[in-house]
């Protein structure tokens, strides 16, 4: 049995791997178009996976991500178009840019109660995108944003179409999967599980509850960062309107309609959140309708997600029979 | 000093508006310890109606433009706090015993549904309100012209806060709604049908907001699917400011902060104007959260 689901895994992911691949041949005509919408999920479940650190993991409600995605970006941009760095190089230093952003602002308001560090999130993601529109520091290029972004480029082979940006952000996203699964068996991972649960048991166990908290979010918005300079690689333009209140709002619902915490629910609430509307085009225009019907009815009858996180199993080893 | 005056009346009628869109959010705060984040959107919604209402009834012919707006705004407010009624019993109600989060969540829904229900039914652009209706008028003041719509919308507020106090404080439902706030389990062992009174400040708290949208869409004349987040966050901004839960505050956080972003917007910069009102949010709480007559929000472990 447990082969079995193993050998249909293995055969998913050859499927996945190579979409862009029989894509051709399925869908000749727009091929190209859907293996960008693929590449956007892609985007948005690294921004999601990223997300669930902070929301799920550590309990803490951030509906200002875009702010940390748009930091990455923008600093990935200006490094490679005004000093030529390349992007792909940029990028651990977008991240770092965005963490470094995310601990300032999150420092003084890490101890607030739920709801209102939820506002305080949305209003730094308004401030820093109003900062952005008024050319702040006469780098953001304005209402305009930057363009001329360069292409990346990996040992020497320049990424420049969709099937080749397929590779980039995917495998990206199973590095971050990877590097999160394993985030999540280590002390770390089991602290955050701990304050969540009960964040008073877990400060007297000796737990730093504000230190976690703070660098769950620093790591959060790190990988936010770095997602962001992944998007201004792809896009090779950036606008602060890419990184709008509800881009924020529609990262935040992924995670919740995926199953809070479940990594394999926050890729099916990905494909969900951005793939099934491109399916279903005629009603385009009624999807934040529906999704925002989604999130009541959800929270009413499955609070939990589609696929919520399974509680974690400890095997304890085998006790010692006594007497009889 | 003509410029500071103008600044002041525009500010205190815009403030007023935030501070009856805040009532709502604290009322909801106050006996539920929920921000209800689909209050700015029963603002828009408000807004929406009474354009609707206004067109096609077109009550300013048949009778006076004072009475005409009079009968609007009674209308507007019914049907909202019909639908902010309703809004409680499909996504609050069945979540009373759920985990704050969830409630949270659901609230976003509700106000993502409720936006998108009007960006469908009426557009996505700006809408216009008819521009004759209550006439522009423009009084002397000490010299400098105020325009009348300024100071009756600070006047109309200031007689529906005081009115909503009186309620609040002088009559029976009022003070369950006041025991109810204090420790809802008391309150019920006290014979206080804590359910109706849930049910009471979802309905007077999105009447309000209903009124308010009607005075942005004759304030301004044009009004936006989107317009509830905006005015939304800043009413809360003001609950925030005031003391969340607090009425009295909210209605001072709300001419307060109306009055710092005009202010601000003249002196400081026209660009940042929508920054001000997030910047007093994230100092107060970082600063003062309880706000300046109110009740503690950061948690002390």
């Amino acid at each position: 049995m447990m082969t079995r689901k193993r050998g249909l895994a293995v055969i998913g992911i050859i499927l996945f791997a190579t979409f862009p691949l029989w894509m051709k041949y399925v869908r000749p005509d727009d091929a190209r178009y859907w293996v960008d919408v693929i590449n956007n999920v892609g985007l948005y479940a690294i921004l999601a996976l990223s997300l669930t650190v902070i929301l799920c993991d550590a309990g803490m409600y951030n509906m200002g991500h875009a702010a940390f995605y748009a930091v990455g970006a923008y600093t990935g941009a200006i490094l490679n178009t005004q000093l030529g760095v390349p992007i792909l190089l940029a990028l651990p230093v977008a991240g770092i840019t965005a963490g470094i952003f995310s601990a300032i602002i999150a420092r003084p308001v890490i101890h607030l109660r739920g709801d209102y560090l939820l506002i305080v999130t949305v209003g730094v993601g308004e401030i820093l995108r109003i900062a952005l529109i008024n050319d702040v520091f006469g780098i953001t290029g304005g209402p305009n944003g930057i363009f001329g972004i360069a292409r990346p480029e990996l040992f020497g082979f320049k990424i420049k179409r969709p099937d080749h940006f397929f590779y980039l952000i995917w495998g990206f996203a199973a590095l971050t999967l990877f590097l999160f699964n394993r985030l999540k068996q280590s002390r770390f991972g089991r602290a955050l599980d701990y304050l969540r649960e009960d964040a008073v048991a877990a400060e007297g166990s000796g737990i730093n509850t504000d230190r976690y908290r703070l660098l769950a979010f620093l790591l959060g918005a790190t990988w936010a960062g770095m997602t962001g300079s992944l998007f201004a690689a792809k896009m090779t333009i950036i606008s602060p309107e890419s990184f709008s209140f509800w881009e924020s709002v529609v990262i935040f619902m992924i995670v919740i309609l995926g199953g809070s915490g479940n990594m394999a629910g926050v890729l099916l609430g990905t494909f969900i959140v951005i793939a099934l509307p491109e399916v279903f085009r005629d009603f385009a225009s009624a999807r934040m309708l529906i999704f925002g019907l989604a999130m009541m009815v959800m929270m009413v009858f499955r609070t939990q997600g589609l696929l919520p996180p399974k509680p974690r199993k400890f095997i304890l080893p085998k006790l010692a029979e006594e007497g009889d | 000093m003509e410029e500071f005056v103008q600044q002041l009346t525009n500010g205190l009628a815009v403030g007023s508006i935030y501070a009856l869109i805040a009532l709502g959010y604290t009322m909801v705060y106050g006996v539920l310890k929920l921000i209800n984040f689909a209050h700015g959107d029963l603002f828009t919604l408000g807004a929406y109606l009474g354009l609707t209402l206004l067109t096609s009834f077109s009550l300013q012919d048949k009778m006076g433009p004072l009475a005409a707006v009079g009968l609007l705004a009674i209308m507007v407010m019914g049907l909202v706090a019909l639908i902010g009624a309703l809004l409680d019993r499909v996504a609050y109600k069945p979540l009373r015993e759920s985990p704050r989060l969830s409630a949270v969540v659901s609230a976003l829904g509700a106000s993502i549904f409720l936006q998108n229900t009007v960006m469908l039914i009426y557009g996505a652009r700006f809408r216009v309100y008819p521009q004759d209706i209550l006439p522009r008028t423009v009084i002397d003041f000490f010299g400098m012209p105020i325009p009348l719509m300024r100071i009756l919308i600070l006047l109309v507020s200031l007689a529906m806060m005081v009115a909503l106090y009186t309620f609040i404080q002088k009559t029976r439902i009022g003070t369950a709604i006041r025991a109810a706030a204090i420790d809802q389990g008391a309150a019920r062992l006290m014979g206080i049908n804590v359910d109706r009174v849930i049910l009471i400040v979802f309905m007077v708290g999105p009447a309000l907001g209903g009124a308010a949208g009607l005075m942005v869409g004759l304030y301004y004349g044009q009004i936006n699917f989107t317009m509830g987040w905006v005015y939304g966050l800043k009413a809360f901004t003001a609950a925030i400011l005031g003391g969340i839960g607090n009425i009295p505050g909210a209605m001072l956080g709300g001419l307060l902060l109306g009055v710092m972003e005009a202010l601000g917007a003249a002196y400081i910069s026209i660009a940042w104007k929508d920054a001000i009102a997030f910047l007093v949010l994230i100092l107060i709480l970082i600063v003062r959260p309880k706000g300046i007559l109110g009740e503690r929000v950061a948690e002390k472990i």
